[in-house]
């Protein structure tokens, strides 16, 4: 019996392990792949360098670049997030808290932009930011990404504030307090854990976009990482080391967010899922 | 995105059956203007945002679509449903037809099946396991770009890794093709698609996993039921709700998936790895046929419109009516 069990805890750990390799094989030879020369690529594509080349890493880390398409990307979540949950958490307050005619119709509005795939609507949006006068503007980006991003956060939030007793609120009303005020002093404060979620949710979306600011940045200036990411494929086609280096440090910044935000990320993403 | 659906049917649920319901927080009805206003207040924000830049583009695809037109200047050359009946007649685009529906057949036969066994594997006590879970869900993480170049270095021909595994395994028929040959293109894509999303439906199926009362396992244990049979005949069912939303993500996510494929083939070589996405990117921005891009977005609309309004309505209903539902999920 117990022979039996440790075999098959073995063969359990063997095929874990084997789905691991898939995932973390890829991984590890971009880093390793980063520390060689492209000719070593080539000739020895699985070992440890011959010798550790530092310069593919250090020179891109000195390239003004790469940190300025890191700062945009991050600028661009931070305001991509701002406007998603500052408008949802508005627009969830009433549609959770007060009856009024048309308040589902509403609500149901806003769901259906779940079905609504993004690249429908990317060729038309480029026409109606051109005419606004939104190309080469991170504002371009940043509303049309907050609009994709409402339908889920609405639903988040609304769930979320419809579990906060109206005892509370009697009490804050009977004390003197309006409306704008509960909002502000007392539902927002108490629905930091969603907004918490919902934010990573907007900053990991915006961060991976690469569509929009495809699209809407010509200048350079406003490049983000995805995109700084595909040019830099383009430019250095044939260094394939230095190339796999890039890519790797353009990892970093979203696996340590993941690393930090990951509970919020996965409690988001599941939330739906398991309860109601 | 993902919760959302769930949470959606979730809301719905509540809805149709009012007994369960808890009773809602919900202030008595408005009273006079000052109400009116306050909730206008609230609500304009999101409204302007969504309808400008959500649903304003559709309407402008729908009427776009019907115009031969470059992009610039005016908006004259009416051909009704000329870009259509085009559309319908052209070879290639039949073909991206074809090939967004390889993809979900793919997805839903091969992917999900594999994120269920990862889940139920890392679902049993196991050292190591929340490291195991963090781990399979990093690549979700990444953007999708990164992870296009990522796999074009590996599946370089001739100094790709892929190539030399490939001669490891004797499988030298496949050397210098990958992404490079229109036969193996697409299982080529499919794969670092596994590679990508499988981690994202493993923790959706792991959540749906751990809503399973372990009572309703044990007493199947107890009335003789062995490892499969709890499986097939427990959880499976159980996680029915779990299961079709995931179906529906995986649908929707294979219809528009554009940035991995941009990246690695740009649709190529010859088109065949080319998606409706790609298309509509291709004729719009590139060849400056906005008119006809704009048909294919209106037809990419249509299909997803479709699909959900028909998979909302006949397959999660069972989840917004059933009983399934409160025993699982809940």
């Amino acid at each position: 019996m117990n022979a039996r069990r440790t075999a098959r805890g073995l063969s359990l750990h063997t095929v874990i392990w084997l789905i691991g390799a898939f995932v973390v094989v890829p991984l590890i030879y971009a880093v390793l792949s980063g520390f060689k020369s492209t000719g070593e690529l080539t000739s020895n594509p699985f070992g440890l360098p011959e010798e550790w080349k530092v310069g593919n890493y250090t020179g891109i880390l000195g390239d003004g670049m790469f940190w300025r398409q890191i700062a945009n990307s991050a600028g661009i979540a931070v305001g991509t997030t701002f406007f998603t949950v500052a408008a949802s958490a508005m627009a969830a307050f009433v549609l959770a808290r007060y009856a009024f005619r048309g308040r589902e119709l509403f609500y149901g509005l806003f769901t259906i932009g779940l079905m609504f795939p993004f690249a429908v609507a990317v060729l038309p949006l480029f026409l109606m930011l051109r005419t606004f006068g939104l190309l080469d503007n991170p504002l371009g980006v940043i509303l049309p990404q907050a609009a994709f991003g409402l339908p889920m956060t609405i639903i988040i939030l609304r769930g979320f504030f419809r579990t906060i007793p109206a005892e509370v609120e009697e009490a804050a009303v009977m004390d003197g307090c309006g409306k704008l005020r509960f909002f502000w002093k007392i539902l927002l404060p108490m629905a930091r854990p969603a907004l918490g979620t919902v934010s990573v949710l907007a900053i990991v979306a915006s961060w991976n976009n690469f569509f929009l600011p495809l699209l809407v940045f010509n200048d350079p200036k406003w490049q983000t990482i995805p995109v700084g990411v595909q040019q830099f494929q383009g430019q250095y086609s044939t260094d394939y080391a230095l190339v796999l280096a890039y890519i790797v440090l353009a990892m970093v910044p979203a696996l340590a967010f993941y690393a930090v935000a990951e509970r919020q990320l996965i409690g988001g993403l599941t939330a739906g899922a398991t309860k109601g | 995105m993902p919760s959302s659906v769930s949470t959606l049917t979730k809301e719905r649920t509540e809805d149709a059956v009012p007994a369960r319901r808890p009773p809602a927080p919900v202030r008595s009805l408005l009273r006079g203007w000052r109400d009116w206003a306050s909730v206008a207040w609230f609500l304009v924000p999101a409204l302007v945002l969504f309808l400008v830049f959500v649903l304003a583009p559709i309407v402008v695809a729908v009427f776009t679509g019907f115009f031969k037109w470059g992009g610039i200047g005016p908006m004259d050359d009416f051909v009704g449903f000329g870009n259509y009946t085009r559309l319908f007649e052209d070879e290639v685009f039949l073909g991206d037809l074809g090939r967004g529906l390889y993809l979900i057949v793919l997805s839903v036969t091969v992917q999900l099946p594999f994120a269920l066994f990862t889940a139920v594997l890392l679902n049993q006590r196991l050292r190591g396991r929340a490291v195991y879970r963090m781990l399979f869900f990093a690549p979700y993480i990444l953007s999708e770009v990164v992870t296009a170049v990522l796999f074009t270095m590996i599946f370089l021909p001739g100094s790709g890794m892929a190539d030399h595994l490939a001669g490891l395994l004797g499988l030298e028929g496949l050397q210098g093709k990958w992404l490079a040959d229109p036969s193996t293109v697409m299982p080529t894509l499919f794969v670092v698609m596994i590679w990508k999303y499988f981690g994202f439906h493993m923790m959706l199926f792991l959540a749906g996993l751990q809503g399973i009362p372990a009572e309703i396992l044990e007493a199947a244990s107890i009335d003789g039921a062995g490892a499969w049979q709890r499986f097939r005949h427990v959880t499976l069912p159980l996680l029915g709700p779990t299961i079709r939303i995931s179906v529906f993500l995986s649908v929707i996510g294979s219809i528009q998936l554009f940035d991995l494929v941009w990246v690695m083939t740009a649709g190529g070589p010859n088109h065949s790895s080319e998606t409706m996405a790609i298309a509509m990117f291709q004729f719009g921005f590139k060849r400056y046929q906005v008119g006809y891009a704009s048909a294919i977005s209106v037809v990419l609309f249509m299909i997803s419109l479709v699909f959900s309004l028909f998979y909302q309505r006949y397959v999660l209903r069972r989840d917004l009516s059933g009983a399934v539902t409160s025993g699982g999920a809940r």
